[in-house]
């Protein structure tokens, strides 16, 4: 992200923008000398001063993969975090998941790793999956 | 569950839906929700959802929901109301053709030919991804060449990887989308490259699939030769002018045994071309009436289909329209006829619907030319609205409301989207 210094007012403006929703809004934080944001400027949305703000301070993602898994109607499982992680962890998070391996079916929501780098966030099954013979049997049933 | 398939079909049907993605469910639902009481949806792949089931990132929703879901939690909440309501549900079946008197035919492996016949359909088929033919790229034809949406159904859900370093041709959403999910799934992006002086994805994607993996983008570059015999092994990529000529003495090679094209969607009208409906040359779908119906009565078209949305939201709500206008047709209870047609004017590439009516209430979708700052849309000259800035990658929505229109009594409305007079 840019950051223009304004040196006459010694307080430094930083520009995002926002994630929030498709919008995209352009946001400016602005901080005094002593580190603190004192204004927030340019969202159109509570949940866009709060992304500036956090973004500004310590940025966190929502973070969705995949998840092999066995016997399902598809290879992979699509998953989510139930909550934005740090952003920095989530390459991390992604190696973690590789290494599992899930058995169909399950259940949209079901807890896939739990607690993950003990922020109390877990990562979920993000829809259900059917294993592959259970949907062959129903469809000739 | 999500897949529930109906055993056996009944011959007639008041509605019958071609396809079970976002437009094809909201459009079931729709029908349902006007008295139409018999309503089918078809759909070739082994369960309903369509493309959701692969855009497995957050970021869909927040319209329709009011809260952020990804693209298989969507899907699975309309498919959820379809088995509610009773809707039937063919999948792993295609559809051949239909004929003039509406009558479908379908096929499937477990049920072979069957034909049904119904009073409505509604055509809800998506796109389809522009591929390396539509933009004529130089080189060889080495393995390692897909459009991006394929690469996302290959990793998502097949389990696929498609190599170990990857460049992705195309700043739509969908490549961006791509870069993050390669990098994730442990590829290394080595960079994507877009002809135009702009990106053509959300910028929310520019920052958290871009910036947030340092994945460089270059703009006004593109990939000019393609090498590798059985494998892609590198490409060669160069800036481009104003009139898209590569500057080949400033051109630079990369390394790389994987090429995604992120090039565009074009809208799959297969069986629209077959029923004749008349076609607009710029959104490359059938042209609609205010209720999503085409230029053959009884035959209803939303979402892909019809034009390229850039959010899920307003597929379905489009769906829905389209839909229940099916079920009012099925059961004789429709609107009336348009009476205003709308022009695209000024940095204004398309308005869909293509006609309104000036009694009820309309959200007409649009698409600028050009980007633009401070700007103003005028509909003709009965109503103007300030917008912040608009681009070509982020459709201009409007609502129509009958006010705008009690002094207005031509049939013709020119839509301009023009800088704010300063």
């Amino acid at each position: 992200m840019t950051t223009q210094t304004h040196e006459s007012t010694a307080s430094e403006i930083s520009n995002y923008l926002c994630i929030g929703c498709p919008m995209g809004c352009r946001l400016e934080v602005e901080e005094n000398e002593a580190k603190e944001i004192v204004e927030v400027r340019g969202f159109s949305c509570r949940r866009g001063e709060q992304y500036a703000k956090q973004e500004h301070t310590e940025p966190q993602r929502m973070v969705t993969t995949t998840v092999a898994i066995n016997n399902g109607l598809w290879a992979r499982l699509p998953v989510r975090t139930t909550a934005a992680i740090p952003k920095d962890k989530t390459i991390e998070l992604c190696q973690k998941l590789r290494s599992l391996r899930l058995q169909a079916p399950i259940d949209r929501g079901d807890i896939v790793l739990p607690n993950v780098f003990d922020t109390g966030v877990d990562v979920v099954a993000s829809r259900s999956m059917k294993t592959a013979d259970e949907t062959t049997s129903s469809r000739n049933g | 569950m999500i897949t529930a398939e109906t055993q056996h079909l009944k011959p007639e049907y008041d509605v019958v839906v071609v396809g079970g993605g976002p437009a094809g469910m909201a459009a079931a639902l729709g029908a349902k929700e006007m008295g139409a009481d018999r309503v089918l949806i078809v759909d070739r792949e082994k369960e309903a959802g369509g493309i959701l089931l692969q855009c497995i990132h957050p970021g869909f929703g927040l319209q329709h929901f009011k809260e952020e879901l990804t693209g298989p939690e969507y899907a699975q909440r309309f498919l959820e109301k379809v088995l509610e309501t009773e809707v039937d549900l063919a999948t792993d079946t295609y559809v051949l053709d239909i004929d003039k008197d509406k009558r479908v035919k379908l096929m499937s492996s477990d049920r072979g030919v069957e034909i049904v016949s119904a009073k409505a359909v509604v055509l809800a088929m998506g796109a389809r991804e522009r591929t390396r033919g539509a933009i004529r790229t130089p080189g060889s034809r080495p393995s390692g060449v897909l459009t991006a949406g394929l690469a996302q159904k290959f990793v998502n859900m097949l389990g696929y990887l498609p190599g170990k370093r990857a460049v992705i041709l195309g700043s739509g959403d969908i490549g961006l989308i791509m870069a993050r999910r390669l990098t994730l799934e442990g590829l290394e992006v080595a960079g994507v490259f877009e002809i135009m002086p702009h990106a053509n994805g959300l910028n929310r994607n520019i920052v958290q699939c871009l910036h947030d993996y340092n994945i460089p983008l270059h703009l006004s570059t593109t990939v000019v030769e393609i090498h590798g015999s059985d494998r892609l092994e590198k490409v060669t990529v160069a800036p481009v002018d104003e009139t898209f000529t590569p500057d080949m003495s400033r051109s630079w090679d990369i390394p790389c045994d994987t090429l995604l094209l992120s090039i565009g969607l074009i809208p799959e009208n297969e069986l629209s071309r077959q029923l004749n409906l008349r076609i607009d040359p710029v959104t490359r779908g059938p042209i609609v009436r205010s209720t999503m119906e085409s230029s053959m009565d009884g035959v209803f078209v939303c979402g892909n289909v019809v034009h390229i949305h850039d959010l899920v939201d307003f597929v379905s709500q489009e769906a829905l329209l389209a839909g229940r206008n099916a079920g009012l047709y099925a059961t004789q209870q429709q609107p009336p006829e348009d009476n205003i047609r709308l022009v695209p004017g000024e940095n204004v590439a398309y308005c869909v619907p293509h006609t309104i009516s000036s009694d009820r209430e309309h959200t007409v979708y649009m698409r600028v030319r050009k980007p633009l700052e401070a700007s103003v849309l005028n509909l003709g000259e009965v109503y103007e609205k300030k917008l912040r800035y608009v681009f070509p990658a982020e459709m201009v929505n409007l609502k129509v409301r009958p006010r705008f229109l009690h002094e207005f009594h031509g049939d013709t409305l020119k839509v301009d989207i023009v800088p704010t007079a300063s």
